[in-house]
């Protein structure tokens, strides 16, 4: 394996099913110690990006390569430090849960099977590993997925929905482990819909809708682009909204029964205070207010008039010079 | 136990570890471990060891034996040996297949449907050893449906009437070891064309990914085949037919031994077999695994 090779790297992905453009065009980049967030809508085509990454389906167009290795050219080989599921993790159930591990440890080879203890405590499952997964429930199902993935000690771990399925402690935990895992070096490629867990845990995503991807590169840089709102309450909102309305660089500035809201960059905010001041009203709080990453995700990923998706790049400079465009 | 979380102590996996891919015999081995834990595994194996018991059992309450046109059917009260002889010849034509497709039909498309094919594709094994290890799978499990229901016809035959010597279709007669030699031998010849019907079993469940549609359509068949091979006027084309290799075996309880149909049956179910399982191969290596 090549050591230095980008973990996950996607170009030009196409997967078409008969008429149906499933994957259109997408290119990924994930790399070393990334917590990657995959994003999207119900049928986004994030699963089947995820299946062609593992080698699973081909592509009908493009190439996927993990730390260098194109599972379509290289087999099993390809996967050499990569572990993780797809939409649920599937088992045998009329084997116990122990017994999953040691078929798939033995399929593994390098020592996986020294490792059966180790993650099945790890997931807690360790008391019922004895049982048939048949009477397993889906959470418990989900966890001897992620046994059955960290048994392969990956440096790449890729999480299709990790929480679907699981109760609220179920959902804090998974997440608590991914962080874990990202803290001790494992790069992390996490497809879901959970926005709050990838806003949590992500520190750069892709976000699909219809099989392209709309946006991809940092979270940060995402809801920077987003555009900086601030919040506004005074002694008189009236008075306030008018000056506002006059000062240079407020923008969208509006009541609502919250206060006034506006978009603005730190300057232009500097200089309306001073106006407020000047204008004999009070501040009584001013606070900055960062788009979410829900607020981004609809506007990126729902169609605007033209029946056209915003697409844009962490750059900055969203492809052939677009405008970011996160109209709804 | 709602929770995922590593225990204060619960040291993580150490990344990295180094790509070593295992050998085609340790998925073989899970293969059958697999089939072992299954109960659909045992429908099969239960035909294969209640035929033969029946068969006896209505044999040993009915009282006249003098009859029949094979030379074996006159022999069951003489010989429990004659027992696994007539069992292979009722058992072939049908029976067998449909106990062998059972499990060929099922092998691929079941972890299809299940979504379990998806679990083990993405470990350090290639699809081709898989494949290799669940068409291996198949045909042990069709070698061991034939063994079992020998021996338990030469069980039940000797325990009824007797280790006897037996006369062979040429008129020839054997001693007790010579003849239980040929039964299985006669049960091992019989595996060249049910090693064919696995192997269309095989492609039937890497191409439908449905295991009913497998299986029906394996024995389907040589249903056909056995159709057509009734069919006045194509004597030409009857030798070629697999459902004519199941009685190859006859050659072998020849004085002497009759090689002729032994090696046509080979060469005939080769190019059953081998075509099959190409096919098979080709599709499975290629295949979008959607499912699961």
């Amino acid at each position: 394996m090549a050591d230095d090779a980008t973990p996950v790297r996607a170009r030009g992905l196409v997967k078409r099913y008969k008429e149906v453009l499933a994957v259109d065009h997408v290119d990924l980049q994930v790399r070393r110690g990334d917590v990657y967030g995959f994003l999207g809508p119900n049928g986004a085509g994030k699963t089947t990006t995820l299946r062609m990454a593992l080698g699973l389906i081909s592509p009908t167009e493009g190439t996927v390569e993990l730390f260098g290795r194109d599972p379509m050219r290289h087999g099993a080989r390809a996967l050499e430090g990569v572990a993780g599921f797809v939409e649920a993790p599937r088992f045998y159930p009329y084997l116990s849960g122990r017994k999953n591990l040691e078929l798939l440890a033995a399929l593994d080879g390098a020592g996986a099977a020294q490792r059966i203890d180790q993650v099945l405590e790890i997931v807690e499952l360790a008391p019922r590993a004895h049982h048939r997964v048949g009477g397993y429930s889906h959470g418990m199902r989900q966890r001897l997925g992620i046994a059955a993935a960290l048994l392969r000690a990956p440096r790449l771990l890729i999480l299709d929905e990790p929480a679907t399925g699981l109760d609220p402690a179920g959902m804090r935990d998974m997440r608590m482990l991914i962080r874990r895992l990202a803290g001790e070096g494992m790069t992390v490629l996490l497809s879901s819909h959970l926005l709050p867990e990838v806003q949590e845990l992500c520190d750069r995503v892709a976000i699909v809708d219809s099989g392209r991807v709309v946006y991809e590169g940092a979270l940060a840089d995402l809801r920077r682009q987003g555009g900086a709102g601030y919040r506004l309450r005074t002694t008189d909102d009236a008075r306030a909204l008018a000056i506002a309305a006059d000062a240079p660089g407020i923008e969208h500035a509006h009541n609502d029964h919250q206060g006034i809201a506006f978009q603005a960059d730190e300057q232009a905010v500097a200089e309306l205070s001073l106006a407020l001041g000047r204008g004999g009203v009070g501040i009584l709080a001013l606070a900055p207010q960062l788009a979410t990453l829900e607020d981004l995700f609809f506007r990126l990923t729902e169609k605007n008039g033209d029946g056209q998706q915003a697409r844009t790049s962490a750059a900055g400079a969203p492809p052939d010079d677009e405008a970011l465009v996160m109209s709804r | 136990m709602s929770s995922i979380a590593a225990p204060a102590s619960g040291r993580l996996p150490a990344h990295g570890a180094r790509f070593k891919r295992p050998p085609t015999r340790t998925a073989y081995r899970w293969e059958l471990r697999k089939l072992v834990s299954q109960k659909r595994t045992y429908l099969g194996l239960g035909l294969a060891v209640a035929l033969p018991l029946i068969f006896v059992l209505v044999q040993v309450l009915h009282h006249h034996h003098d009859r029949g046109e094979n030379i074996f059917e006159s022999q069951i009260t003489h010989s429990g040996l004659a027992t696994p002889v007539l069992m292979l010849l009722f058992l072939s034509v049908f029976m067998l297949p449909l106990i062998a497709s059972l499990v060929a039909g099922d092998v691929v498309a079941a972890e299809d449907g299940n979504g379990t094919l998806k679990t083990i594709l993405t470990r350090s094994i290639d699809r081709g050893q898989v494949f290799a290890a669940k068409a291996l799978a198949a045909l042990t499990y069709a070698a061991i449906a034939v063994f079992l229901s020998a021996t338990v016809a030469t069980a039940a035959g000797v325990a009824a009437w007797g280790f006897n010597s037996v006369t062979t279709y040429s008129g020839t007669v054997v001693s007790a070891s010579e003849g239980l030699l040929l039964v299985f031998a006669a049960n091992g010849c019989y595996l060249i064309p049910l090693f064919a019907v696995v192997s269309l079993g095989v492609l039937l469940s890497t191409v439908t990914r449905n295991s009913t549609a497998a299986v029906v359509g394996a024995v389907g068949i040589t249903i056909l085949l056995f159709i057509i091979a009734q069919i006045p006027g194509i004597e030409g084309i009857r030798p070629y037919l697999l459902t004519e290799q199941y009685e190859a075996w006859h050659g072998l309880l020849r004085t002497p031994t009759d090689w002729a149909p032994i090696w046509h049956s080979l060469w005939v179910c080769a190019l059953y077999a081998g075509p099959a399982l190409a096919a098979a191969f080709l599709v499975f290596l290629r295949r979008d695994v959607a499912g699961g």
